[in-house]
């Protein structure tokens, strides 16, 4: 079933399968890789995880449905999550959030019509010491100011980068951070999902 | 005060502090061939007992007191490295796995040696997917050097590491819900007993610490445990990082020795308050903990057992400062909305509890606040957390429920009448 899958997923399909010592624990890689070939968590991706695990589809959905991360409706092309909880809350979160709601036209949890933004408000990003942190396809900016949030959204919207780099957005809109984060990172997202090698969702190199 | 164990590195040479050639350079992996080649597995274990380590994940359950209860006999046993960090206001695990990741996988090879492991896992938030690249480019390259795979360094001890995402779930920072979300489940947590050190992952012996606690052992096991349990006082042996954050000058993560005050911490560390503000209050271990105040604990020391003490705990070393432009209220809903949104429903005091105090908190903020609501939010706690103490009672599997009660009760403690102004002052506030 999961033939129509790329190459480079089926196999690293199975090489996940192979790494646990049970198949069940694939199934959240597995659901991610599915994620990139489908866009997002569809029911058929839910079924060809089911197959691949050995498992029944109902089984892989109550998986699916139980943490944040699955998205078994279509998001955009970027997913802008802002982080609400108590260390940014103090720090202006609130006041982020709406300068990019405001900016992207849309409300909390809402896409733009032509399906590039996802806004979103998420509980704690774990960047408290450089709040307000913003993720853009799970890729993190610290310090963002509600000027620099609505700069952001307009970047995304016209410049639409193929490959998300954190580094980047935080040397173009962001502040405050909660360490210095050392050398330069090369790789990116390439998709609303987090870029993670063994997934097959990042992508380098830009310097 | 200086003492620096886990940050050294990272601090003497920032471009590089994650790279294999940087950790060799500066003596890295030199006590994995003393362990492996010179100490047999018990060594090592007395050595970790020997330092007195407290878990750094929260609990602060002391490391070796836990590796003892494996049973003796039962194979195969699993080491899991919990990296779901996600307790509001922490951020020290982040730094750890991004900037030394090698200190944690050298960690996690001398533990497994100790402990008879050959596959051990650390289970990363999905939120984190830099610090995971991070940490699996130094798997590989430690796959490259021999020092994981098959036959070590000719030792014939064998080892497979998997990095593991998670997919956005805080309850999966709790052990045992962090086991079900590794077999492929929902992150629900487990009734204990038993302990996974007992039936943990696949129900096999499994030992459950965090990256700080495990990023130790390197350092413990080169210098011994006596020289670990030397540093700081003695129920809080060692460094721990604790990350600073809200409305402190330098936000940040900050390697202390345990026993200074919290004023030296809020206004020596973290450089005071923002604009010279007056403090107001603070948390002094993540979103979970009761809260602290300026004229009763900004003297009292910053140790596990102190704080305990005072009644409220280090937990995963997060102290989230607000200064007096804090709205008490909005502070409270915000920290209880997150426990609401991150119950995984199992229990019904903590889904239920939850959910109505966000509303009751939300309700006032908004300026339909009723005067029999401070009542309310109470009793919605002590129905959550009987007796409203700390440690809490428990009604439900694990602390998730009880942690959102803390917020409720300090306010109510501390701040009553700034809440009692609120609900009279009515839409005037919303």
């Amino acid at each position: 079933m999961i033939s129509h899958w790329s190459h480079d997923s089926q196999l690293k399909a199975h090489e996940l399968l192979e790494t646990y010592p049970e198949k069940r624990s694939a199934v959240m890689p597995l659901l991610y890789l599915a994620a990139k070939e489908h866009g997002h968590v569809t029911e058929d991706a839910m079924r060809e995880v089911a197959e691949l695990t050995g498992l029944t589809a109902a089984q892989v959905q109550s998986v699916a449905s139980f943490y944040t991360m699955y998205r078994r409706e279509p998001v955009g092309k970027y997913v802008v999550s802002v982080c609400t909880s108590i260390s940014c809350y103090l720090r202006g979160a609130d006041e982020v959030l709406a300068a990019i709601e405001d900016e992207a036209g849309v409300l909390d949890g809402e896409t733009t019509p032509d399906g590039k933004i996802t806004v979103e408000h998420v509980e704690c990003a774990g960047a408290c010491g450089g709040a307000p942190a913003v993720n853009v396809n799970w890729e993190l900016i610290e310090g963002v100011e509600p000027d620099k949030a609505r700069e952001l959204i307009k970047w995304l919207r016209d410049a639409e980068p193929s490959v998300i780099f954190g580094d980047e957005m935080q040397l173009l809109f962001g502040g405050q951070q909660s360490f210095d984060w050392g050398p330069k990172e090369h790789q990116g997202a390439i998709a609303p999902l987090p870029a993670f090698d063994p997934y097959g969702t990042a992508k380098g190199e830009r310097t | 005060m200086t003492t620096s164990i886990l940050l050294e590195r990272m601090i003497a040479h920032p471009s590089d502090s994650h790279t294999m050639a940087r950790y060799l350079d500066t003596g890295g992996y030199a006590t994995l061939k003393k362990a492996l080649k010179k100490m047999k597995p018990e060594d090592v274990t007395a050595e970790v007992k020997a330092s007195n380590i407290r878990g750094r994940g929260g609990a602060s359950f002391p490391t070796g007191v836990k590796w003892g209860f494996l049973p003796p006999d039962t194979r195969p046993r699993y080491l899991v490295v919990n990296g779901d960090e996600s307790e509001p206001g922490t951020f020290k695990d982040r730094m750890l796995l991004e900037r030394d990741p090698h200190q944690l996988v050298e960690g996690i090879i001398i533990s497994a040696y100790a402990l008879d492991v050959h596959h051990a896992f650390v289970y990363i938030r999905g939120e984190y997917p830099k610090p995971a690249r991070r940490l699996q480019r130094a798997v590989e390259e430690a796959y490259e050097a021999g020092y994981l795979g098959g036959d070590i360094l000719g030792t014939g001890f064998d080892l497979d590491v998997t990095v593991h995402l998670g997919g956005g779930a805080y309850i999966c920072g709790e052990e045992t819900a962090l086991l079900s979300s590794l077999e492929g489940r929902r992150g629900e947590p487990r009734i204990k007993p038993p302990f996974p050190a007992v039936e943990g992952l696949y129900a096999k012996p499994t030992i459950v610490n965090n990256v700080e606690t495990i990023s130790n052992v390197p350092w413990i096991v080169a210098n011994g445990g006596a020289a670990y349990a030397a540093i700081g006082p003695e129920t809080s042996s060692g460094t721990r990082v604790m990350s600073l954050s809200g409305h402190v000058k330098n936000p940040g993560d900050y390697e202390i020795v345990a026993g200074m005050s919290w004023k030296d911490l809020i206004y020596d560390v973290g450089g005071g308050i923002r604009d010279d503000n007056k403090l107001k209050a603070w948390i002094p271990g993540g979103a979970s903990a009761p809260w602290f105040v300026p004229g009763e604990h900004l003297n009292t020391p910053v140790t596990i057992d102190d704080i305990a003490r005072n009644g409220s705990m280090i937990g995963s070393g997060a102290v989230i400062v607000m200064d007096e432009t804090t709205n008490v209220v909005g502070a409270a809903h915000r920290l209880v909305r997150f426990f609401s949104h991150e119950s995984c429903g199992q229990c019904t005091p903590c889904r239920e509890g939850t959910t109505w105090m966000e509303r009751v908190l939300a309700r006032i903020l908004d300026g339909y606040g009723r005067p029999e609501d401070i009542g309310l939010l109470l009793d919605v706690s002590d129905n959550i957390s009987p007796g409203l103490a700390w440690p809490p009672a428990m009604t439900t599997i694990c602390p998730l429920g009880p942690s959102a009660t803390a917020p409720v009760v300090s306010i109510m403690k501390y701040f009553r009448d700034e809440v009692e102004a609120m609900i009279e002052g009515g839409a005037s506030n919303g």
